[in-house]
């Protein structure tokens, strides 16, 4: 982990709320793909978590969904705006779980702006010749993005969208339950599809993601602490990724 | 001017520099250790500690406010024996300073029952009382807003150490002074102003609270003119040290506090922003002296008050 700065390259947007934001800066700190940053921005006190997309030597790759004040800044960066960036923080995908088990049983599962780490997470278990099929949820057509990348990292895309706008109508469960021999998932999504993919009696393996508020970002302030099998972790620093076994529900 | 002095001394202990991390917001020293040689820092002020492990407050625990944040972390922390076996060797290891230890509880006995145990960790040199935490419940007993209770904690942990002891007060009360000075008839050494200033938030888009515990404590630059008037108001009041806190986040803020009437300086959640913000301070005060025209840092303390 440290803090450097980064300067905003480029903005290229991918729906009507979200953007593609390519940094260029120092990432030799990012290690995982899941991994994330924590993004200082003028006049807001904390830092803003977000997922590390996509990374070179000197440029980091992140997905932006605008949902307040602080997204909605990022997602409007003019190029040359520098930003105070603390990472890379937090686990990250553990891709050793993958090499022992059989490559062709893999499937990633993301919701929305979760799908943001798994898209560097295909790219490192491609590097490793597995290539997982992806299934993406989205509220509609118009929402979804990110399509292509996923493709051309040669796998096979899977779409549910909630009104059928676009690939299935339906939500990514629906699309793992279609596809039970891939019984290990990386997942990335809102909690609800995080419990409801957990739920799913044919996976038996896999690794999830989960958001928090977050006070630091770096393990010092137990602000975004929660239960688990073995007790209370922090999602910054023992997370964001939890495995399937790990993870117990609180209400 | 040449060098500048920057060390101080707090109830009998000596300081290389009035700046403190203050308790919540660095752990047991770790996470920061990984990012700068902690041998820099004046003391450390560890995460409250209770006799007993507490596992804290559901989610959400944190919330932005304008100039600063709410927590609700509810004092988790894994227990005084724990602290002692597994973070006190760890703590020898990466600070060779003095340690400030902070103390939670719910009872007098429980406050004096986990001084008693540090009595052996020679490492910590101060004990922080924290009569003052606004996110637990005291079985309805509020410590930090009972001169009466708060006597009475300070008093149970006077007579099991022979360490310092800083009583750590609330700002959620009307006469702080009143307070204060029943700590010190109990026999207190010194205080830490102030704790958190409880608030809460409303999620427009849920009409729920945004924190689960449903109010918090505030804290960040919103809160450092609350806490300076409250170290000034108690510097008056009382001829006992008192370590500053509260929104403290440059050197400035730091000779401001002082000139208040603070020995020394604790930072909170401006380490959470700015993991670095201790060094900074640090690095920035001597020329912040050199500014005010003092060559040594404990000058400062009390200089605004009239003679
Ligand atoms: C590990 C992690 C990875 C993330 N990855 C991404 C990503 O790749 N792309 C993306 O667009 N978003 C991501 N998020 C969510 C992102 O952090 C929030 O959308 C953002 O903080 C909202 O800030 P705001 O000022 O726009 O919203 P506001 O609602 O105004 O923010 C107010 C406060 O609440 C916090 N907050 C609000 N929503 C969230 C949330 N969902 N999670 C955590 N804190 C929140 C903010 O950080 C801020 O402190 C991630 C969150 C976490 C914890
Ligand atoms: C996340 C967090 C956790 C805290 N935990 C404690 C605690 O365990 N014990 C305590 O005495 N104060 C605790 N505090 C209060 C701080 O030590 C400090 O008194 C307060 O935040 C005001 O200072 P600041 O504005 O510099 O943060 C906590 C504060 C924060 C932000
Ligand atoms: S956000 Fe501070 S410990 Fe995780």
């Amino acid at each position: 982990m440290k803090s450097s700065l980064f300067t905003a390259e480029r903005v290229r947007a991918l729906t009507t709320d979200t953007v593609e934001l390519t940094l260029a800066g120092d990432t030799s700190e990012i290690a995982a793909p899941g991994q994330f940053v924590n993004i200082a921005l003028p006049g807001h006190f904390l830092r803003r978590p977000v997922s590390v997309c996509d990374w070179t030597a000197d440029r980091l790759v992140l997905l932006i969904r605008v949902v307040g004040a602080g997204t909605r800044e990022l997602a409007q960066s003019e190029p040359g705006a520098a930003f105070d960036i603390l990472g890379g923080l937090g686990n990250g995908f553990d891709l050793s779980a993958v090499s022992e088990s059989v490559p062709d049983n893999v499937i990633l599962a993301g919701g929305g702006i979760g799908i943001a780490p798994l898209y560097g997470l295909a790219k490192a278990l491609a590097r490793q010749g597995v290539t997982p099929v992806a299934a993406l949820g989205f509220r509609n057509r118009a929402d979804a993005f990110y399509l292509d990348e996923f493709r051309a990292v040669g796998c096979e895309t899977l779409i549910a969208t909630e009104d059928g706008s676009l690939g299935e109508r339906g939500l990514v469960t629906d699309l793992l339950r279609e596809h039970p021999s891939r019984n290990y998932v990386f997942c990335c999504g809102p909690l609800p599809m995080l419990r409801a993919v957990h739920g799913l009696p044919h996976l038996t393996g896999g690794q999830y993601s989960f958001e928090a508020r977050m006070g630091c970002g770096f393990g010092a302030c137990m602000g975004c602490s929660m239960p688990f099998r073995d007790g209370r972790k922090r999602v910054c620093k023992e997370g964001p990724v939890f495995f399937r076994e790990e993870i117990v529900w609180e209400q | 001017m040449g060098t500048v002095d920057l060390s101080v001394t707090l109830a009998g202990v000596a300081l290389k520099n009035p700046i403190i991390p203050a308790s919540g917001t660095f752990g047991y020293g770790r996470e920061y250790a990984e990012l700068f040689d902690l041998n820099v820092l004046g003391a450390f002020s560890w995460k409250g500690t209770t006799a007993a492990p507490r596992d804290g407050n559901p989610q959400p625990r944190i919330a932005e406010t304008p100039c600063g944040m709410l927590n609700a972390i509810g004092l988790q922390n894994p227990g005084i024996d724990a602290i002692i076996r597994e973070e006190v060797p760890n703590i020898a290891r990466i600070f060779q300073g003095p340690v400030i230890a902070n103390v939670g509880g719910f009872t007098p006995m429980e406050y004096a029952e986990t001084c008693r145990k540090l009595e052996e960790v020679e490492q910590c040199a101060i004990l922080e009382i924290n009569v003052s935490c606004p996110n637990v419940h005291a079985g309805g007993r509020n410590f930090g807003s009972d001169a009466g209770a708060a006597a009475e904690v300070a008093a149970a942990v006077r007579r099991v150490t022979r360490k310092p002891v800083f009583m750590k007060l609330s700002p959620n009360v009307a006469d702080i002074t009143e307070i204060a000075r029943a700590c010190a008839d109990a026999g207190a050494d010194g205080f830490c102003l102030i704790n958190t200033l409880l608030g809460m938030r409303v999620d427009l888009k849920t009409r729920r609270p945004v924190l689960a515990n449903r109010t918090g404590g505030l804290s960040g630059p919103a809160v450092f003119p609350v806490a300076l008037r409250m170290v000034w108001d108690v510097y008056e009041a009382v001829k006992l040290p008192i370590i500053g806190c509260g929104g403290v986040s440059s050197a400035e803020d730091a000779a401001e506090m002082m000139l208040a009437g603070a020995t020394a300086v604790e930072i909170g959640a401006a380490n959470l922003r700015d993991p670095y913000a201790c060094k900074r301070i640090i690095e920035d005060l001597p020329g912040v002296c050199r500014r005010l025209g003092v060559d040594r840092i404990s000058d400062l303390t009390g200089a605004a008050h009239d003679q």
